[in-house]
């Protein structure tokens, strides 16, 4: 994959799972767009694999909304998970942005600081987990001998 | 037959307003807000987005709070609400092996890599009333322990690669959709476990229990139970590639089975699959024990005439809001069919005193 793409993908995922809320607060004010698509609600498919590796099958659906915005000559595009349309827009306008000159500064006002939430929160999670993993302390582990 | 009646409008209007006063209940007590649902009935909403089939934990919260806790009646609320969405696109196969586990047990090795994982679960708690809970005081903070980077891969993989169960092999093929094309029998694996994942979890429990004690019996061993969170990866038209879009909640559930092997196969084990939105585990194995059992003819068992078996009795049967939509719909009027077999028992029962006693028939 083209390092421009992988680097986009990046941004758009960090956006689009960010908490609304947390968005909104990082990015209040919008800069003039032109909208290409409402932000609109539906729904994806979400797909499974049969024994997790098989073949695919359709578990059921998940709501998202999506929006599209043209900022001077970039096209900004979100599809975000839950039915937030301001979070679906604020998404695309910041993806177009990013494609711009202003992309340094979003980066480190912006995504730095939803990254870096993200990896604290799933962090977290993984330390509670780990404090629940079973020590069989009577019996030899491959480790211990 | 139906007949068309008018004259209930007042009697309608009146009976919703009592019932949205009932649903609020005393108004001296607080109200309930969605958040506080989604947050604290989480297990209940995990469920209406399982079996409504559409994973948005504050409808469900929603649909349950206008339900009154009515969980059949919460289902039927977000699969009306579903239909009206715009199908926009199918996420990519969601890879359940890069799950960010909070459980991960398994039944048939005890140590494996990533270890076991008990996560926040009820198992070993001994099912006594917490009357400290009538006053809330808030919980003190979990345990935590430096989280492994140790990857967790599936336990049936490790099985796999001594060729000791039956291998699953990838399929890109795009599979059918229940909601997109009725279903028709006989049904791929694909749309049975979509049916299935969808399935009223007391349905599809009760069917599984049924192998266990001996209608169909699949001797099945949780190879994996796992839950936790999987990323969502769409593809955007408007792009041409992939991008995660959000994640939700899964339990996934792989049952190893016994399997002598037929003239084709040799004797290995055999799988049975459970994916459900949310966290349910129960619901998860029950998937998988049914899952196997409807297997049987790929396998070259004998039906048995298990119920468990027959997957037109089991997919014709799973879904709460079809089995509740047509069983309800007796208690509405039927007034012109009653009539009919009304007097259809009063011509039977005067043909049938006629001709024990013609004699005073005939006066």
């Amino acid at each position: 994959m083209p390092p421009l793409i992988e680097t986009r993908r990046d941004w758009m995922a960090l956006l689009a799972k960010a908490p609304p809320a947390r968005l909104a607060a990082l990015a209040p004010d919008l800069p003039a767009h032109d909208t290409l698509r409402a932000p609109e609600i539906g729904a994806i498919m979400l797909e499974g694999r049969i024994g997790g590796t098989g073949a695919r099958f359709n578990l059921g659906e998940m709501t998202v909304t999506r929006c599209s915005v043209r900022l001077d000559a970039a096209e900004g595009h979100a599809c975000v998970q839950g039915r937030d349309k301001e979070h679906a827009r604020r998404a695309a306008v910041l993806d177009a942005l990013m494609q711009g000159g202003e992309a340094a500064r979003i980066r480190a006002e912006i995504l730095a600081p939803l990254r870096a939430e993200a990896a604290a929160a799933r962090a977290a999670r993984a330390e509670k987990a780990a404090a629940t993993r079973v020590e069989f302390f009577t019996l030899m582990r491959g480790e211990d001998g | 037959m139906y007949v068309a009646v008018k004259g209930g409008e007042r009697a309608i209007d009146a009976a919703h307003a009592w019932l949205a006063e009932e649903r609020r209940g005393d108004p001296a007590v607080p109200h309930l807000s969605v958040p506080q649902i989604r947050e604290q009935m989480a297990l209940a909403v995990d469920r209406v987005m399982a079996e409504g089939s559409l994973y948005d934990p504050d409808l469900a919260a929603l649909a349950i709070k206008q339900a009154r806790g009515d969980l059949i009646e919460a289902v039927f609320l977000i699969r009306a609400y579903r239909t009206t969405l715009p199908r926009f696109a199918s996420s990519r196969p969601m890879d359940t092996s890069a799950m960010a586990v909070d459980r991960r047990v398994s039944a048939t090795f005890k140590d494996l890599p990533g270890g076991q994982v008990l996560g926040p679960t009820f198992d070993y708690t001994h099912r006594l009333l917490d009357f400290a809970l009538l006053a809330e005081t808030g919980v003190p903070p979990a345990p935590t322990a430096p989280a492994p980077a140790e990857a967790m891969p599936h336990v049936t993989g490790l099985l796999d690669r001594d060729n000791l169960i039956e291998p699953e092999p990838r399929c890109d093929d795009a599979p059918g959709d229940l909601t997109r094309s009725p279903l028709e029998l006989p049904a791929d694996r694909a749309l049975r476990l979509q049916s299935l994942a969808r399935g009223d979890e007391g349905f599809v429990l009760s069917l599984a229990y049924s192998t266990q004690r001996g209608y169909g019996r699949t001797h099945a061993f949780v190879g994996e139970l796992r839950i936790g969170r999987v990323a969502v990866e769409v593809e955007l038209p408007e792009l041409g590639f992939a991008v995660e879009i959000g994640e939700v909640e899964l339990t996934e559930c792989e049952t190893v089975n016994q399997f002598k092997g037929s003239r084709t196969e040799p004797p290995q084990f055999t799988r049975g699959y459970g994916l459900v939105m949310g966290q349910s585990e129960r619901k998860a194995i029950s998937m998988s024990l049914v899952d196997r059992a409807l297997r049987w003819q790929e396998l070259g068992e004998d039906f048995t005439g298990a119920p468990a078996q027959d997957q037109e009795f089991v997919l014709s049967h799973c879904d709460n809001v079809q089995a509740t939509g047509f069983l309800e719909h007796i208690k509405l009027p039927h007034y012109v069919d009653f009539q009919s077999e009304l007097e259809l028992v009063r011509r039977l029962r005067a043909e049938a005193t006629a001709a024990s006693c013609p004699k005073e028939a005939a006066e």
